[in-house]
């Protein structure tokens, strides 16, 4: 119950807290292959929104471009592995420091020059695509061609060079969106994160305050790339194959907003919901396409739910969700 | 002289950029919604005439005078029974919304074409006129005339109807044109409705050019974005002008490095201007 005090939580919101906990360590002993790889994709959404939502939801910074540092923290430890033998950790360490290097430039040049709202989500998604172009004729890491981790016949799971099962991948990023998680919920609860958030309100009155606006949104930009990083490293080893196209996509990004905007932006929980509604939505809709030979289907019915979805809860399902269930007492 | 043809080419061909990035930065300058869907209208107006074509042996440049209304009508309804009710919500709602839109027309497109390349046969297609020593291919003048038309009749109708003028003072002072008793809920629905006849009109021209698929509306989409901005989110013709930098930069870049790289000039064009002059080459401060 320590965990729960540290999140502040009412006693009923711990009790489901504890529980959703509990329930997703036990999952795997009872789940087939299949249902821990959705879980896998679940908890890849709910991680990679839950860094996004420190630089959109906390700090209000429109980014549409996040592909860009899954690719670089995918793409630095892959490549320090294949090429150096470097431990995925520390290639890990690597990709979130170049990440960082790149979330802080773009952060910097942008506001540095006044670029905000919806110019600068264009420009994080000109810096993205540009990106990609660059890395599809990048010769050292494949270029089009794809780069390639080798796969180790392992009987066990080795977690010290992140090569084992999908259950293996599956504890860790658990692990590590609980992890995110607490620390969204410290942030919050700091005053850094009273300044992200007057800054999201009203950036103006922020800066009358006294609020060094320019670097608080450097520092959002620069912890969303390196927490975004980190998922993108366990990314390129869960995925084993690389390709800039796929990696760097402007798909990517869009699905990484999706989940928590629709989940409840700025939220803790609402990333993590959203994951699990809309990996949920897109697998029900795959196995049931699959039963008509339907171009298009999928996707179509994908965009109705979305459309539903903003038509009838735009500020998201979790307000309404932790409504529902009565767990309205703790502050988020 | 190689040159000179590739510049005009492109030129041409930056010309219809141009005419669709205007809806794009009609819509963003009047109702201030940033059209994520713009990519994909364009696609379905290319299907269009891509149909009309196909069924009835019509060319695209007179396919225009279906395909122009229909997505006139299309951008109308659209804003009046949706995107009007999001006017003032914040950014990540509107691009939820205009996201789930661009979802559903390219799935709707998958389902009606399937995913592969159609184009038209035009007995024109190989034609071109000689000027001096440049060389200029019929579908080119052709589509980018088709173009600064198009434009024209934009700039004449926000210039001279009572209309237009009332658009232009929504655009202005959206409260004031409230004071003094304009229908703003309806004369946004016209301003989207005139933007989705650009992207029509466009994609008709564009038709004569490329091939169509479903999964090109996002590169359109981008390269709209790229467009407006270069030129000035809001201004007209800055949208031209972005749409004419953008196609030679493209035609340029894929001749003298190589095609793949077209994209990357333009990203890299725009990561400049963002940079240097965030508010577009032509656009106010």
């Amino acid at each position: 119950m320590r965990a729960a005090r540290a999140l502040d939580l009412s006693p009923r919101a711990a009790a489901a807290l504890g529980l959703f906990v509990a329930v997703m360590l036990l999952l795997p002993l009872v789940a087939n292959a299949y249902v821990v790889s959705v879980l896998v994709v679940v908890l890849f959404s709910a991680y990679f929104g839950q860094s996004w939502n420190v630089m959109t939801g906390f700090a209000g910074q429109l980014s549409l471009g996040h592909a860009l540092y899954v690719g670089l923290g995918a793409y630095t430890s892959a490549a320090l592995f294949v090429h150096l033998g470097l431990s995925p950790w520390l290639g890990m360490v690597a990709g979130m420091a170049v990440a960082t290097l790149a979330g802080s430039a773009i952060a910097a040049l942008s506001f540095r020059f006044r670029v905000g709202g919806v110019y600068f989500a264009l420009l994080t998604i000109a810096f993205a695509e540009f990106t990609r172009i660059l890395f599809d004729h990048f010769g050292w890491v494949g270029a089009t061609e794809g780069l390639f981790l080798p796969v180790a016949n392992l009987s066990h799971d080795d977690p010290l060079r992140l090569r084992g099962s999908s259950v293996m991948f599956y504890y860790l990023l658990l692990a590590l969106s609980l992890a995110a998680l607490a620390l969204s919920h410290a942030l919050l609860n700091r005053r850094v994160g009273y300044y992200w958030q007057a800054i999201r309100e009203d950036e103006e009155a922020a800066r009358a305050l006294g609020i060094d606006v320019f670097r608080y949104k450097i520092a959002a930009m620069a912890l969303s790339a390196a927490m975004t990083a980190l998922g993108g490293a366990l990314l390129a080893f869960y995925d084993n194959n690389l390709y800039p196209d796929t990696v760097f996509a402007m798909g990517r990004s869009i699905e990484i907003i999706i989940a928590p905007i629709i989940g409840g932006l700025g939220t803790l929980f609402g990333p993590i919901v959203g994951a699990f509604l809309l990996t949920g939505l897109g697998e029900t809709m795959t196995n049931l396409s699959t039963h008509f030979e339907i171009n298009g289907l999928k996707q179509w019915f994908y965009g109705a739910a979305l459309l539903a979805i903003v038509a009838l809860q735009p500020s998201g399902l979790w307000p309404w969700l932790r409504r529902a269930l009565g767990l309205a007492e703790g502050r988020r | 002289m190689l040159y000179l043809n590739i510049i005009v080419a492109g030129l041409l061909t930056g010309a219809v950029y141009g005419l669709m990035a205007l809806g794009l930065s009609v819509i963003f300058g009047v109702i201030r919604i940033v059209n994520f869907a713009h990519g994909e209208m364009m696609v379905l107006a290319m299907y269009g005439a891509c149909l009309a074509n196909a069924r009835f042996g019509v060319d695209p440049l007179r396919a225009l005078i279906l395909v122009v209304p229909a997505l006139f009508l299309l951008g109308y309804v659209l804003q009046r029974g949706l995107i009007n009710r999001y006017i003032a919500r914040p950014d990540h709602e509107q691009f939820l919304l205009l996201l789930a839109v661009a979802t559903v027309i390219t799935a709707s497109l998958l389902m009606g074409f399937g995913p592969d390349a159609r184009n038209v046969q035009l007995d024109y297609a190989y034609d071109s006129y000689q000027l001096g020593a440049v060389l200029l291919d019929k579908v080119r003048v052709l589509a980018a005339a088709g173009a600064v038309l198009g434009a024209a009749a934009l700039w004449a109708f926000f210039r001279f109807t009572r209309t237009g003028k009332a658009i232009r003072a929504c655009a202005d002072n959206q409260v004031g044109a409230q004071v003094v008793g304009l229908d703003v809920k309806r004369l946004y629905a016209v301003t989207f409705g005139l933007g989705a006849a650009c992207v029509g009109a466009a994609g008709c021209l564009m038709l004569l050019l490329v091939d169509v698929q479903p999964y090109i509306a996002t590169d359109y989409t981008l390269l709209a974005f790229i467009t407006v901005i270069l030129g000035g989110l809001g201004s007209m013709p800055g949208a031209l002008l972005g749409g004419v930098l953008v196609g030679v930069s493209e035609a340029l870049s894929g001749f003298l490095v190589e095609p793949s790289f077209k994209s990357a000039f333009s990203f890299g064009l725009l990561i400049l201007v963002l940079l240097v002059r965030p508010q577009g080459l032509l656009g106010r401060a």
